[in-house]
């Protein structure tokens, strides 16, 4: 990395961290962590609670000091340069609250007076589904609205860079893919977005590129479908057959595990696993109707790379 | 500063909004009054001079009017400032507004501002409630009474801000305030007369920053001039606790 100093490629990365570190007490809470975002992906770091995602993200946001190692966002130095990064990122803490008597289009309107460049907020009450409920007190808002509003104010100074801790978190089905799609267009206006979650659906459908976190470290980072072919790469056919048992299904290219269960039978196995466990079945004469692939998710992949670390550890 | 007027004009908001919290801090204030001018009325036996010095020569109502307005002074820096401040950081309000880029004096500004605001409200319908009901003396030298009310705002708004700035929680506030606000609203001159106290009282009362300030207002109140030395000392107060204050802020 000698003489790539972001600030003066300020094109191409949105986020450049190097090496940073941030101590509590005895714990290594980020642990040498290094990695880029690019301007206008969408970038993802999962992992389970306690990995280091949330304060990795606070220091990116000066909101905690780090201990070590270097961070600059749109070129800036979070920790030096707090203010004049300020106006530039959009928020969407974890853990935070508004006064309960607040009301909806009272948060909105003072959060976009508080930024020298802010977006009409009645638009972005309405992007987000809360124009109905913009007479409401914070104190009435279920969950999912709460949750709404704080992306909102998140959006509100429009962001070149805006972070998402959790965003879906307390949202139901529906209003999480809702909260999908606005993300989507949130990319689409050029912002730069840095996902924090523990979904793995959520980092999968929406992330360019995802940073797996772990005991303060990444320890693997690439786009889902990598990952997912990298640490995840079996599928699973499955059908129902009622009859003897098929002991030719152990030849097919690429399948390792054939397994039965009364009349249920399940074919594991990489590469283009269906085709050919198709094709074996219907040279025998028989088609089932519930012939189906079901193919790894980043999930598991993610539960893999957890046990793969823990077995090197 | 677009951001402190809105965010000072919510706050006004919010605080009328929960008119429990306006009652419960303006409250007490009103309910000396009432007791005490029920108790001792307005009027002395000028030919026992013990009776005079104890309230200063003049009626016990007229003694005390000013002392309601430290009174009120107090319990905005003791329980209605660090109670919001500490509540905000408790429940995230804080860390939520640092995220959006407001800096700390916004945020202390917007909230002293209205304390003050909420303040001068209160010292004024203690001073129209005791002229109507009870006809006690309006200022002798308004002039002075408007700078001692300043100063009793600036400590107390000191005073407020560190406690908000120390107190990790709404109930520490609860309790280290609401205990630091009786003891001075027993021992600061709006009760008992200063003459009346035990020595010890008396000592205890002497570190109290209400105690400078009652006696200061009192003077400007009653004709008897400016109190140097008691000014000096509630403005000691207030550096004293604004430096502390920024010292100890945290936001979360």
């Amino acid at each position: 990395m000698t003489g790539q100093h972001p600030a003066q490629i300020p094109g191409e990365r949105a986020v450049a961290v190097r090496e940073l570190a941030k101590v509590y007490g005895p714990l290594r809470a980020v642990d040498g962590v290094s990695f880029d975002v690019r301007r206008g992906e969408i970038f993802g770091i999962v992992g389970v609670n306690g990995s280091g995602k949330t304060t990795t993200v606070e220091c990116l946001q000066g909101l905690r000091d780090r201990d070590n190692g270097e961070v600059h966002v749109l070129g800036l130095d979070p920790a030096t340069q707090r203010d004049a990064l300020r106006h530039r990122i959009g928020s969407q803490l974890q853990e935070s609250a508004l006064p309960d008597r607040l009301r909806v289009w009272e948060a909105l309107d003072l959060f976009a007076a508080i930024s020298p460049r802010s977006r009409d907020w009645r638009r972005l009450a309405d992007e987000w589904g809360l124009w109905e409920k913009r007479r409401a007190a914070f104190a009435d808002l279920s969950g999912g609205q709460r949750q709404r509003l704080f992306v909102a104010l998140a959006l509100v100074n429009d962001p070149e860079i805006v972070f998402l801790d959790e965003m879906t978190t307390g949202l139901d089905p529906s209003a999480r893919h809702a909260a999908w799609d606005l993300v989507r267009a949130v990319r689409q206006r050029g912002t730069t977005v840095v996902l924090v979650t523990h979904f793995m659906d959520e980092a999968e459908e929406l992330c360019d590129r995802i940073a797996v976190f772990k005991a303060g470290r990444i320890v693997a980072l690439d786009t889902p479908s990598a990952l997912v072919r990298r640490f995840a790469d079996h599928s699973t056919v499955r059908f129902t057959h009622e009859g003897d048992d098929l002991p030719w299904l152990d030849g097919c290219p690429g399948a390792s595990a054939v397994e039965r269960e009364g009349t249920r039978f399940t074919v594991a196995g990489d590469g283009p696993l269906l085709a050919y466990v198709a094709s074996a079945l219907v040279a025998h004469g028989i088609a089932p109707l519930d012939l189906r692939v079901e193919r790894p998710t980043l999930e598991q992949a993610f539960l893999r790379i957890s046990e793969v670390e823990a077995t090197t550890r | 500063m677009r951001g402190v007027r809105k965010l000072a004009w919510v706050e006004v908001k919010l605080f009328i909004r929960e008119p429990l919290a306006l009652v419960f801090a303006f409250a007490f204030p009103f309910f000396m009054l009432f007791i005490l001018a029920g108790v001792f009325g307005n009027d002395i036996d000028s030919t026992d001079p013990e009776s005079v010095e104890v309230w200063r020569g003049v009626g016990p109502s007229d003694y005390y009017v000013s002392t309601y307005v430290g009174l009120v002074m107090a319990s905005a820096g003791l329980i209605t400032l660090p109670l919001r401040l500490a509540g905000y950081r408790e429940a995230g309000v804080l860390r939520r507004y640092r995220a959006a880029g407001v800096s700390v004096p916004v945020v202390l500004g917007a909230q002293v501002l209205v304390c003050i605001g909420m303040a001068v409200v209160a010292a004024t319908g203690i001073v129209v409630t005791s002229t109507l009901l009870y006809g006690t003396v309006l200022p002798a030298n308004w002039a002075l009474v408007l700078l001692a009310m300043g100063a009793g705002l600036l400590t107390f708004a000191s005073i407020g801000v560190f406690l908000g700035a120390v107190l990790p929680t709404a109930r520490a506030v609860q309790g280290a305030g609401l205990a630091l606000f009786f003891v001075m609203m027993m021992i600061s001159g709006s009760g008992p007369p200063r003459d009346v106290l035990t020595d010890s009282m008396r000592l205890v009362s002497d570190m109290m920053p209400l105690t400078h300030l009652n006696l200061l207002l009192q003077d400007a109140w009653l004709g008897f001039g400016w109190a140097m030395d008691q000014a000096l000392i509630t403005l000691a107060f207030a550096v004293g606790a604004a430096l502390l204050a920024v010292r100890f802020f945290r936001w979360e």
